[in-house]
């Protein structure tokens, strides 16, 4: 420790904090962080999956725009691009809230707002990356984008992911169990009631998702229990909502000593 | 010049107090915040650092409120207790991340890595640091942009001799500069070599504070015991008797040895050396039997 430092009498040398809603070095560390956990094997496998029955139902049936259409909405839509988001979406925040690093983030004079849409930036690129893009490929590959069926189901998939980002990173500030509550909205609420009972679908991301991927496609090639207006307003207000929220936590996080 | 303000500040978790209506002044210079394990340092620490909103009262830096302030952080540097970095960046990287969220990069983050000799492993992931490195590189984190204030949560843990020198000896160092550098502790020795003010917490409360001196001495007056073993107990026993230092002594044979009780600590430990060479005496075992903190601390919170 020979070095000396400079005597703390000027002002500090920090420069004034970034007014910008994004921080390039809150990004870096969170898609590091997201990509280089073990979970994150679920971003690929999951894709993979998708990719694989795509080529076998393609090679084995043969194109059908009826298939195509429910393994898209079904297990892609239904399943895999709220599985993912939830991957990111908490994952982007709730471990480092969870084991105290997010101490050297909250730290520094950065304006809390900028932390949370930064990372909901990262949770939506990645949840992006790896469920619209691999639901456009599956598409092509199962009918040729017949329909505009790959088309529509990716933008419905893009469109979820922002909102999925959203809601799943507001779970990673509230509580420590995010994963959890974040698997049971996604595979009980989407999965099972939004698709049996007609009156929840109002209140599913998917849902609103589909509406609006519906309008890239061909006349009744997607359908959605949503009407379009409603569906954009929904996401719109959820992600607003809950981005808004998630930074109001991150302001008031409270670290709990060891004692 | 900064200063913290702490003005009857408390914090309770449900039923719990962890931090009961403390009132305390930490201004430039290194002061000691010494307590037991559970005290409430952590707590203390915490609300210092805007981590934790006090339950009742306040706390402030020179006026300016700290909680739900990010401002402040352009002043205060944090080392926290816990473990937890961003393993799978290098030390540098990590180091540099912490310059860039200040607005500052990587000539900064150079400095503050010189600062505390981390740069030998400075390429290394921070998964394959020992704790004492991490403790340095966390420490270049919280130095990276130059603060006034310095908040260190049990800063000398899972270090080695040496290491915990080279801190003290930067800590010191900072003090001399007129920061504010406030470090916790539940090892007297820690706190009494580095500090030159001293809080002491226990049980959430305020036990004593300020004068060095004044605590050392409540620390040092107080009847110590020690077990002492020589080749000669019973010469010793007579030659020790001797002087006022010295309240009572027993023969333990049990142990093997002699029950001492010394009611002057600084004259007795300059005595003991001094009588055994005198008398030819050779010293086998001086260990100190009642120095448990929680002794320490019940007589500080009584006196």
């Amino acid at each position: 420790m020979s070095t000396s430092t400079t005597t703390p009498t000027a002002p500090p040398v920090a420069a004034a904090p970034r007014v910008s809603l994004f921080h390039p070095t809150v990004a870096r560390l969170t898609y590091r962080a997201l990509l280089g956990r073990r979970r994150a094997l679920i971003l690929f496998v999951l894709p993979a999956l998708l990719i694989v029955i795509a080529v076998a139902v393609r090679a084995l049936a043969g194109a059908d725009d009826t298939t195509a259409g429910s393994i898209l909405g079904g297990f892609a839509l239904g399943t895999m691009v709220p599985l993912i988001g939830v991957i990111a979406g908490t994952g982007a925040i709730g471990p480092e809230i969870d084991d105290g690093s997010v101490v050297y983030l909250l730290s520094k004079p950065v304006p809390r707002p900028t932390i949370i849409f930064t990372k909901l930036l990262v949770a939506i690129g990645v949840t992006v990356a790896f469920s619209a893009l691999p639901v456009l490929l599956a598409g092509f590959l199962l009918n040729g984008n017949s329909q505009q069926i790959a088309v529509g189901y990716a933008v419905s998939a893009a469109v979820a992911a922002v909102a999925y980002s959203a809601l799943f990173l507001l779970f990673g500030t509230i509580t420590r169990h995010a994963v959890v509550f974040g698997l049971v909205y996604a595979l009980v609420w989407e999965a099972l009631v939004g698709n049996l009972v007609p009156g929840a679908q109002t209140l599913s991301i998917q849902q609103w998702a589909l509406a609006v991927g519906q309008q890239t496609a061909a006349e009744g090639a997607i359908t959605s229990a949503v009407q379009l207006p409603l569906a954009i307003g929904m996401l719109v207000a959820l992600t607003a909502a809950a981005t808004w929220y998630a930074g109001r936590r991150l302001k008031a996080l409270t670290l709990a000593g060891e004692e | 010049m900064s200063t913290l303000h702490i003005d009857h500040a408390s914090r309770w978790f449900g039923n719990v107090v962890a931090v009961n209506d403390i009132t305390m002044t930490i201004g430039p210079g290194v002061t000691g915040l010494l307590g037991p394990n559970g005290a409430g340092k952590s707590t203390l620490i915490n609300m210092m650092g805007g981590f934790l909103a006090p339950s009742n009262g306040s706390v402030t830096l020179d006026g300016a409120t700290i909680w739900r302030n990010a401002g402040i952080y352009r002043h205060i540097g944090i080392v926290p207790e816990r473990e937890a970095m961003y393993d799978f960046l290098t030390g540098r990287e990590f180091v540099v991340a912490n310059a860039e969220l200040h607005g500052l990069g990587r000539r900064e983050a150079a400095r503050a890595l010189a600062t505390v000799e981390m740069e030998y492993a400075q390429d290394r992931k921070i998964a394959t640091y020992s704790k004492g490195m991490r403790q340095r590189v966390k420490m270049a984190s919280a130095l990276v942009h130059d603060p006034s204030v310095l908040l260190l949560d049990e800063p000398f843990n899972g270090m080695d001799p040496r290491q915990r020198m080279q801190l003290m000896e930067l800590l010191r160092r900072m003090g001399d500069e007129g920061r504010t550098v406030l470090f916790s502790s539940h090892i007297l020795e820690e706190v009494e070599q580095l500090a030159s003010h001293i809080e002491v917490v226990v049980a959430g409360r305020h036990a004593a504070s300020g004068d060095f001196r004044k605590i050392r001495r409540l620390m040092t007056d107080r009847p110590h015991r020690y077990l002492v073993r020589s080749d000669d107990d019973r010469a010793l026993a007579g030659a020790l008797i001797a002087d006022p230092s010295t309240s009572g002594i027993e023969v333990d044979l049990v142990e093997g040895g002699l029950r001492i009780q010394a009611v002057d600590f600084g004259r007795f430990t300059q005595l003991l050396p001094r009588v055994a060479r005198d008398h030819g005496i050779r010293l086998l075992t001086v260990s100190p039997s009642d120095e448990s903190l929680e002794s320490v601390f019940s007589y500080l919170v009584a006196a």
